[in-house]
């Protein structure tokens, strides 16, 4: 075995003690993801062996179809974690975008101009929290959460109470579905789910702007002096963000076939929560897109377990969550330590 | 070496100034921060194929002036010329579109990222739009073998030292096609060997062409390695000299305007008697260790008796300071303060047993950057009163103009922002919080690193005259020479282990010590 790795490593460099992380050939910043990926699978191994029906593809297939807003948003809040920064206003524009397409929907609006407007609400909001924390320097935390109560507040001066969606055109968007091979079936919002990560895959590790959103976690410093655009780049992952909570708030819309001010209230923090257990660093700098879906897809297995059991109340999904993210969190702040 | 080296450049050089054009031209520059004229009316010039050398003590101005080129401060008069052509840059990143590189003292790199991102990051090969990493890779690796590195492209700049990582840097800056590199303290914290590697690459920069602007504290590093050398003193240039044509003598003469001799006055040796090694024991500690740490070592510290540590990089001397100031916490062994066992949990229990401690790290442990000199000198002090009784004004302004003074702090204006003073004075002012509060046992680590001979002169005679009236002092330093000059007793580290001791002596000398730390203290 370790000879086999070793020879086809070629020369292993000198003075290096092999490792069992070396001798496996996982490179040390994947590990939070592998870590992640182990999780899912002892998930979905104990949901296998205690329950029949559990591995069913309708089971998995419904993880994506009940979560593709989840993903959306851990998407968006992965941009702005890497870079340091964090996005608490992404639930009460998840709402606002929902609210509002319902509203402009009854209204008799036409669904392909309300379905690009409330997106780029999202993303004008995420222009304002960017331009905040950038030209007057305020702290994501907080100009995150003034965007958040602004948001909320917004939602209640459209509509007050939930308005049901039934404008033909946005139904028909949202039940459209495919059988995509055997029983996995494809809804719409999975479709716009994965495009939104491969677009996110996409931008992080294939242009200047996604290699900057890195340098600024590693250390903003360092990547202003490097002659990154750091500026831009930190305005771009909030609009990114807010991109995403407006589209997110589309498919919760198509999900709910309603819109309502209440919804996504603690949305922010199941992303966070998502992104950090699918091994972001909340530092900054280190994580992946990837992990992120993983860790949302981790999310809804709990919550899917508890579900089957039946006897246990939803809050035990809170619980579970809580456990897991605390052991996560350890687990990185460990291998942080061990390599300093 | 290097008087031929001298002698061949004499020939040349003369006639530059006439035939080439300066790839940089700055002329009349002044910057001024609140409280601080910065830089008053300086002029620089690099010229290509050359080795520049800007010199100056701490706080001359050298590091403003470099940001002033690099666009990372706007200048409030005077003017930048780059091959001509006036020029003002808003930031580092223009500044490198015209081809001007720099690589810090501290790296400014990402450690987060792989070696071959960081070369590359901003400057990918792309296709269609999206950036090629096999072809980002190759060419990471072809700088580095241009370099002369060998380590691989693929691992994570972390894992490196200082010394690759500062390889890397200029690697870096060379992808941009750089015209003029600018050096600052590259080689403040890397080994003999790591120095002439690097030299050797600024050496083959050179002669491809390139401007190379050098800032050291080192002089025999400068006369060794730099053609031609602009000197500053407190924010005004001083003059413009070819390396052949100076002495190091008239050299630090005219960093400090003051003469040699003045200087060598301020280098104390101690004076080696016999009882000062005989005052009480102030600290003593017995098979104090800490796992992962440092291992269990014995140590005592007298009173009036400066104690110096000696040994590598990375042999545990910040460790045993740590564990002795109450920083790190002991897994074994006793430690006696004033013949009393005591657990030291943290730095205030130290504090409270006349203990203090000065930090290497002088930014992230020590000062308050946003805090101004005054309230800088006085927190310690302050601190140890608690909040509800606040110093008297008029004491704190007696307190301050005290150290300012005695200390000689510049500016010498309490009221300036601290950090906008530079290292040397940030380190004084440092000193003087901690005296401030009269402490019995002073543990310094690296006080003098990355400082200028004046005030490293002072600071040493400072520390013999602290010893001299009855302070017990532990000094660290990487500089065995400094070590061996101001110690009663040298304690040896070696892979955070405690080697050896010897009681110095007018016959102990840098070679003594050095044999020690090779041997591990077995000979």
């Amino acid at each position: 075995m370790t000879t086999l790795a070793s020879s086809r490593r070629g020369a292993p460099s000198p003075g290096r003690v092999p490792s069992v992380g070396r001798r496996l050939r996982v490179d040390r910043r994947y590990l939070p993801v592998v870590g992640t990926l182990v999780v899912f699978v002892l998930l979905l191994v104990v949901g296998g062996a205690r329950y029949d029906n559990f591995l069913s593809v309708g089971v998995l297939a419904n993880l994506f179809i009940n979560n593709a807003f989840l993903i959306v948003l851990a998407v968006g809040m992965t941009f702005v974690i890497l870079t340091g920064g964090i996005d608490l206003s992404v639930g009460s524009v998840l709402a606002l975008s929902g609210v509002t397409a319902a509203y402009l929907l009854q209204a008799g609006v036409p669904a392909g101009v309300v379905i690009p407007l409330v997106v780029l609400i999202g993303s004008l909001i995420g222009l304002l929290v960017g331009a905040m924390v950038h030209v007057f320097e305020v702290q994501p935390f907080i100009a995150t959460l003034a965007a958040m109560f602004f948001a909320r507040g917004l939602c209640f001066l459209v509509a007050p109470e939930s308005i049901p969606i039934d404008d033909p055109t946005f139904v028909a968007l949202a039940s459209w579905d495919t059988w995509a091979g055997g029983q996995w079936r494809i809804t719409s919002s999975v479709v716009i789910a994965l495009v939104v990560v491969a677009v996110a895959f996409y931008l992080l590790h294939y242009t200047q702007f996604g290699r900057t959103v890195y340098a600024i976690g590693g250390g903003e410093q360092s990547a202003r002096l490097m002659g990154l655009p750091v500026a831009r780049t930190k305005v771009l992952v909030y609009v990114i963000s807010g991109t995403c909570a407006g589209l997110g708030g589309l498919l919760f819309a198509m999900f709910s076939r309603s819109g309502y001010s209440l919804t996504g209230v603690g949305m922010e923090l199941d992303a966070i929560a998502a992104v950090v257990i699918g091994g972001t660093l909340l530092t900054g700098g280190t994580g992946f897109v990837l992990g992120s879906v993983l860790g949302v897809l981790v999310l809804g297995l709990i919550q899917t377990i508890i579900t089957f059991e039946g006897t246990l109340s939803s809050w035990w999904t809170k619980i579970v969550i809580g456990a897991l993210l605390l052991v996560f969190v350890v687990l990185q702040r460990l291998l942080a330590l061990r390599r300093s | 070496m290097t008087p031929s080296d001298a002698g061949d450049a004499g020939s040349t050089p003369d006639a530059r100034p006439q035939d080439v054009r300066p790839v940089v031209e700055m002329t009349g520059i002044s910057i001024e921060f609140p409280g601080v004229k910065a830089l008053d009316g300086v002029d620089l010039r690099l010229l290509p194929g050359e080795v520049h050398a800007l010199m100056g003590e701490n706080g001359a101005g050298k590091s403003t002036l470099i940001k002033a080129l690099t666009g990372v401060y706007g200048i409030d008069s005077g003017e930048i010329l780059v091959d001509g052509e006036p020029h003002r840059f808003s930031g580092p990143g223009e500044a490198q579109a015209a081809g001007i590189a720099t690589v810090y003292q501290e790296v400014n790199l990402c450690e987060n990222l792989t070696v071959a991102e960081n070369i590359m990051l901003g400057n990918e090969p792309r296709r269609f739009g999206a950036i090629d990493w096999p072809r980002t890779r190759r060419r990471a690796a072809e700088h580095l073998a241009t370099m002369g590195l060998d380590v691989d492209p693929a691992s994570s700049l972390g894992s490196h030292s200082i010394a690759v990582q500062q390889l890397v840097a200029i690697s870096r800056a060379m992808v941009v096609d750089a015209k003029v590199l600018i050096l600052d303290e590259p080689t403040s914290s890397l080994d003999a060997d790591e120095v002439a590697r690097l030299f050797a690459v600024v050496r083959r920069l050179r002669d491809q062409g390139v401007a190379i602007l050098f800032v050291s504290h080192f002089l025999e590093q400068v006369f060794e390695l730099a053609d031609r050398m602009t000197v500053l003193r407190n924010g005004t240039r001083v003059g413009e000299y070819r390396t052949a044509e100076i002495t190091r003598s008239e050299l630090v003469s005219r960093m400090i305007g003051r003469s040699m001799e003045v200087l060598e006055d301020l280098e104390v040796r101690t004076e080696h008697t016999v009882d000062a090694a005989q005052g009480k024991p102030f600290v003593q500690a017995v098979g104090l260790g800490r796992r992962g740490s440092v291992q269990a070592f014995d140590l005592d510290v007298h009173e009036g008796e400066v104690v110096g540590l000696a040994g590598l990089l990375g042999s545990g001397r910040t460790e045993v300071a740590r564990l002795l100031a109450g920083a790190d916490r002991a897994d074994t062994g006793t430690l006696s303060v004033k013949g009393t066992p005591t657990r030291l949990r943290t730095p205030r229990t130290a504090i409270g047993r006349r203990i203090a401690f000065s930090s290497e790290d002088r930014k992230a442990e020590g000062v308050v950057g946003d805090l101004t000199v005054r309230e800088n000198i006085v927190l310690g002090l302050q601190a140890e009163r608690g909040w509800l009784r606040p110093l008297p004004g008029k004491q704190v302004d007696e307190i301050v103009h005290r150290y300012i003074e005695a200390l000689n702090i510049r500016p010498a204006n309490p009221d300036a922002l601290l950090r906008n003073l530079s290292g040397g004075n940030q380190q004084k002012v440092l000193l003087a919080r901690w005296l401030a509060t009269a402490p019995e046992l002073f543990i310094l680590d690296e006080p003098t690193r990355g400082i200028d001979v004046g005030a490293k002169a002072e600071i040493q005679r400072l520390v013999s005259d602290l010893a001299a009236r009855g302070m017990a002092v532990l000094f660290i330093s990487a500089e065995l020479e400094e070590v061996v000059r101001l110690s009663h007793r040298i304690a040896v580290m070696r892979d955070r282990q405690k080697v050896a001791e010897l009681t110095n002596t007018d016959s102990v000398g840098v070679d003594d010590v050095v044999e020690l730390i090779a041997s591990g203290g077995d000979r």
